[in-house]
């Protein structure tokens, strides 16, 4: 369990620097991620070990090419393809991310007001609720721990 | 106040009300709802209207009448999002964008038959009505998105809606297209409109346009939004403020 979280998180924390770097190519491109650090943070493991780079463990995945089930997002499908080679997941390759549409919107900007930029800060005072955004990273976990499912068969 | 939680459709789903009037059942018939719209909705269940349409066995003339509203709601947002909003990605039916600001509306007329108090969230988007325990309009905070436990904004919604879309995890580069120089980029947008409908159609679409979403409430009347940057600044709408709360 803790493996899988640390596996899931890691890959995470991975796209988001991948994602930091990467001009934007919209859903159909496949966007590749890979990371010589995740070769060695997300090796997989059997035992229930806290340490997250058991060497004794790297064979329990098959080399192959393992795609996960298209997850919901639920406001799109989310989808990984995970290579695994001598034993170790080595690469990650987004097949599909909710984001079909292209980047130009004729909005005539000179027409509205210079909106104000300013730095966010947290507000303490009670509240009743909370809106927020539903995260696609749960529906990228589980992509990714289907293809992963795969792979120790 | 009542306050009850379940997990339905992959989210929490909160519903709160400070008239104690309304009963166990009045809260469940919520729930069973939403439980039934999952059932009908999910891409994921094969027996889904959503999955026979993608699967090709059922036609659009056995389409049921609520999916005929869903698919009107979401035609109107395509044609006034310029686009930016669809409910077929990559040949795949999946009105989810639509679906979840619907069965909110539908579940706030449920509980609107017992009361005119209440609050319902399902995942961060929220339908506020009448008053709190207090007696105050509902206040609702804006997350942060790098630290899901802070808010950085709170308003005070009385009969109103408010829907955030977007993600901290998202490769997304926005160039302007005139001046050649990179945006900066929209990690969510909050829009505040009258109805869950509309506000979550609305927060869907102006995600998706990067940051000419904010340009694009501004210019909407009846919305307002608060868009949060990647480099952990804001932009809100001119009449957000209205909506602040002031303490």
């Amino acid at each position: 369990m803790f493996k899988k979280l640390a596996v899931a998180g890691f890959v995470i924390v991975t796209f988001i620097v991948y994602s930091f770097h990467q001009r934007n190519e919209g859903t159909q491109a496949v966007q590749r991620v890979t990371s010589s650090q995740s070769q060695n943070t997300t090796s997989p493991q059997t035992t229930s070990s806290s340490s997250t780079t058991s060497p004794s463990a790297m064979t329990s995945y098959k080399d192959g090419t393992y795609t996960g089930k298209s997850s919901d997002a639920f406001y799109g499908y989310v989808q990984v393809r995970a290579t695994v080679s001598g034993g170790r997941l080595s690469d990650i390759t987004i097949l599909n991310y909710p984001q079909d549409r292209d980047n130009s919107i004729a909005i005539n900007n000179d027409a509205l007001p210079q909106l104000k930029q300013q730095a966010i800060q947290a507000q303490s005072s009670a509240v009743d609720g909370v809106s927020g955004a539903t995260d696609t990273s749960q529906a990228f976990m589980e992509s990714l721990g289907d293809a992963l499912a795969q792979a120790k068969a | 106040m009542i306050r009850q939680t379940q997990l339905i459709m992959g989210m929490p789903i909160t519903v709160m009300t400070p008239d104690m009037s309304v009963t166990d059942e009045n809260i469940n018939e919520v729930f069973d709802f939403f439980t039934k719209i999952d059932r009908e909705y999910s891409p994921f269940i094969s027996t889904s209207v959503v999955s026979r349409i993608n699967d090709g066995s059922v036609g659009e003339s056995e389409y049921p009448k609520e999916l005929k509203d869903i698919l009107k709601i979401a035609e109107q947002t395509k044609r006034e999002a310029d686009g930016y909003f669809d409910v077929w990605h990559n040949g795949r039916f999946d009105p989810s964008g639509v679906v979840k600001g619907w069965a909110i509306a539908k579940a706030a007329e449920l509980l609107a038959k017992h009361t005119n108090d209440f609050y319902i969230d399902a995942g961060g988007d929220i339908q506020a009505s009448g008053v709190n325990d207090a007696g105050d309009p509902w206040r609702i905070g804006v997350r942060n998105p790098f630290d899901r436990h802070q808010n950085i904004q709170v308003v005070v919604l009385k009969d109103h809606a408010i829907a955030t879309s977007g993600t901290a995890i998202r490769g997304q580069h926005i160039y302007d297209p005139v001046e050649g120089k990179k945006l900066d980029e929209v990690a969510s947008i909050s829009v505040v409109a009258r109805n869950i409908i509309d506000a979550d159609r609305m927060a869907t679409a102006a995600f998706a346009m990067g940051s000419n979403g904010i340009y694009f409430i501004e210019q909407l009347d009846g919305y307002e939004a608060c868009a949060v940057m990647h480099d952990r600044t804001m932009i809100a709408t001119t009449g957000w403020h209205d909506y602040e709360a002031k303490a």
